[in-house]
């Protein structure tokens, strides 16, 4: 009896094992009442002080919000969401003293990022990023500040933001993805917590990597984040945004909004590696994750590149976009889905050419393991004014074991018969061949997945800076656990 | 060194290996040749540790260990290496770091401590010097757009750089022309030592001119028909395949 009962519980801790980042900081949360009306969002904009014209504007998204529907086009299934029954508002307590250095976070926090091997002091020194850190909705430690500020760089939280440069936000939140856009990110308009915000000025090259790194911690919050970068006129930012999520049971949902705004000549790269918990082996508990990323290329001779490492989530929702207006500019999209167990992602692209000789790449990468569903979804539209454009698309898919499945759904709409769009997809397996070669050279089977899998991602892995490609390159191996065998 | 007793092996049911008998000693090359679909490869494979193959008698033991229940992963750790006929390609992973993931695998299976990255580097480059492999190569993907002799040369090189105990050959020669072969012949050679051992699997007698065995075997129906010096393989050379391939257990 006693064996069976070890080896019981030694199957179970094996399970609980498997989600290494599934741990949870107990900071006690200040919440809003479950649920969502207007006095929810009321308490929201008055526990954050907001002025008179942001609590208009999150009602009006909100008013707008409760007419919308619920899109309904992906190739995702999922029980409708109850979102009566969610908490909308939560911020760590020790928030109400906000810390003025990294001595005064709380030592619990700064133990969570140890724990995912990203230690904040050690990064500051180490990588020379700042980090603004995003703890449950509210900013609690930006780092490098004064030093970018000498520059005139602006990077603060959202919430900061809209005291400090109500000129800048009003201007340009909401300029990309309007609050009506979807109802997710409608939904986002009228509840947003946090987030950061950007401002590169002219002619500034932001000497440093901006990251971020989110993390979805009070039970059943949902994380309502929203970015907003702007690259005025010849400047250039390179921002990472990263994602663990502790182990939890309930649903959660995620809706965040970015937006990039890129003037004259301005470059902006825009990296995620995102890892929400993705449920158990049968999708139970994982995170609903309903982004909205756009960018636009305002400006002539702009550049927007985004590089996506999506590996976490029991639903992805998610398709950065980016509007080629200024004449010349150019976007790329680099992403790696990859989709294990019961987990479902419908991710893509949109490319918008509306200027002229405007260009853009796509180079997707989906992997489909265990009984996961990974759609591919994109769309490259060429405007009847957009003289000379060109794109560039390439999606494969490497499937792992046979009862997952990989989709691809390009859509082109072309108005301008001078411009040339090319597709390229293909569909592979990961060959019994390739897996016995490996471990024939004494590679255990499952690193041996990780080792071929990411050399399928190679060419969008590359694309991450450095620390984050080291990093990236560890997650696809863990996301692929127990998927052979 | 290795061992294999009275193997038998089925595939999908279908007898393909009936009793081999083979000792290998330290410091040993022996040559396995026969006609095609003798057992050869599968003899290899099963060997490595192959799935697909089921022994329904006998056993194999390497160092006096029964291996015949190991993974291939740990038999490669156990010191046994298969250069393979038909080198497979993993696009996107470079050799550099194929090999330093291998060479750590198999140091950790030992309970030896894992080389950092800068100090493989380091005994990679002495390694490809050594068989004068140009270092270009180490960044390449693994065998991805490699010619047939550049397959086998980059074989060659994750032997030397393993250096396994048992390297068994599973007709390295195909496909090669005789610069290629002699290339991957003084690879070999150089890599004899008094501590480890050759099998090389081969149809033609050519590429044994080059590496000597000590001794040929002639695998046939399944089962070693005849074994002798390497004077034998001149033999074969000469008078064919055909005494062994007459009614099956009608062998010389």
């Amino acid at each position: 009896m006693a064996a069976t009962q070890e080896t019981v519980e030694q199957v179970q801790s094996l399970e609980q094992d498997k989600y290494k980042y599934g741990f949870v900081t107990e900071i006690e949360a200040e919440s809003a009442p479950k649920g969502l009306n207007e006095d929810i969002v009321r308490f929201i904009s008055a526990k954050k002080n907001e002025p008179e014209w942001m609590l208009e504007w999150r009602l009006k998204a909100f008013r707008h919000w409760q007419t919308m529907e619920e899109p309904e086009w992906s190739k995702l299934n999922f029980k409708p969401i109850d979102y009566q029954d969610a908490y909308y508002y939560s911020a760590p307590k020790s928030m109400e003293d906000r810390p003025q250095s990294l001595d005064e976070v709380d030592p619990e926090l700064l133990r969570t990022y140890e724990k995912l091997g990203i230690p904040l002091e050690e990064q500051k020194v180490l990588a020379g990023v700042a980090v603004d850190v995003v703890f449950d909705s509210v900013s609690v430690a930006t780092t490098f500040k004064e030093e970018l500020k000498e520059q005139g760089i602006i990077f603060c939280s959202i919430s900061e933001a809209i005291q400090e440069h109500p000129e800048l936000v009003k201007k340009y939140m909401g300029s990309v993805v309007p609050y009506g856009d979807n109802k997710h990110a409608c939904l986002n308009s009228a509840v947003f917590t946090d987030g950061s915000f950007v401002y590169i000025p002219k002619g500034v090259r932001c000497p440093v990597e901006l990251s971020t790194y989110f993390r979805i911690n009070a039970e059943n919050t949902g994380q309502f984040e929203r970015t907003l970068l702007i690259a005025d006129e010849d400047s250039y930012v390179s921002y990472l945004e990263g994602c663990t999520a502790p182990q939890r049971d309930e649903h959660q949902l995620h809706a965040a909004v970015v937006e990039l705004v890129a003037m004259d000549n301005a470059e902006i790269k825009y990296s995620t590696v995102q890892n929400w918990y993705p449920g158990d082996q049968d999708g139970n508990g994982g995170i609903y994750n309903f982004v909205t990323k756009r960018g636009i290329c305002r400006g002539d001779h702009s550049k927007i590149s985004w590089t996506q490492v999506e590996t976490g989530s029991a639903l992805t929702w998610k398709y950065p976009s980016t509007i080629l207006k200024g004449d010349h500019s150019s976007a790329e999209f680099y992403s790696v889905a990859i989709t294990n167990g019961a987990q479902q992602a419908d991710t893509g692209t949109k490319m918008i050419h509306l200027g002229k000789n405007t260009r853009s790449r796509i180079i997707s990468k989906g992997i489909s393991a265990g009984k996961s569903q990974n759609t591919y979804r994109g769309l490259v539209r060429i405007g009847a004014k957009a003289e000379g454009a060109r794109n560039f698309t390439q999606c494969d898919s490497l499937l792992v074991g046979d009862r997952c499945g990989a989709h691809t759904v390009p859509y082109i709409e072309n108005k301008n018969r001078s411009a040339r769009v090319e597709h390229e997809a293909t569909t592979s397996k990961i060959s019994d061949d390739q897996l016995f070669y490996c471990r024939q050279r004494g590679i255990p089977e499952e690193e041996a997945v990780g080792l071929v899998v990411n050399g399928f991602c190679r060419e969008v892995l590359q694309e991450l800076p450095m620390e984050f490609a080291v990093e990236a390159q560890k997650l696809v191996a863990i996301s692929l656990e127990g998927s052979v065998g | 060194m290795l061992e294999i007793k009275n193997l038998h092996v089925e595939i999908d049911g279908k007898k393909i290996l009936n009793g081999i008998n083979l000792t290998i000693k330290e410091g040993e090359v022996h040559a396995i040749m026969g006609p095609n679909g003798s057992g050869k490869s599968t003899l290899a494979n099963v060997l490595a540790g192959k799935d697909d193959y089921e022994i329904t008698e006998g056993e194999i033991l390497f160092n006096g260990k029964d291996i015949t229940e190991l993974e291939p992963e740990e038999r490669a750790g156990e010191g046994v290496f298969l250069a393979f006929q038909y080198p497979v390609e993993i696009p996107g992973v470079t050799n550099t770091t194929f090999l330093k993931e291998a060479f750590n695998a198999q140091r950790k299976y030992r309970g030896e401590e894992e080389m950092d990255g800068l100090k493989f580097v380091k005994h990679l480059r002495q390694k490809t010097r050594d068989l004068g492999i140009s270092e270009e190569m180490l960044k390449r993907s693994v065998n991805v757009g490699f010619s047939g002799g550049e397959k086998k040369r980059n074989d060659i090189l994750q032997m030397s750089v393993l250096e396994p105990k048992l390297a068994v050959l599973d007709e390295t020669d195909s496909g090669l022309d005789i610069d290629a072969l002699r290339t991957v012949a003084d690879g070999v050679n150089g890599l004899r030592k008094p501590d480890n051992a050759f099998v090389v699997i081969t149809h033609y007698q050519r590429l044994l001119d080059y590496i000597v065995p000590d001794q040929v075997h002639v695998l046939a129906f399944g089962k070693i028909r005849k074994s002798g010096g390497k004077e034998l393989a001149l033999e074969l050379e000469e008078k064919g395949y055909a005494d062994f391939t007459g009614a099956e257990g009608e062998a010389a």
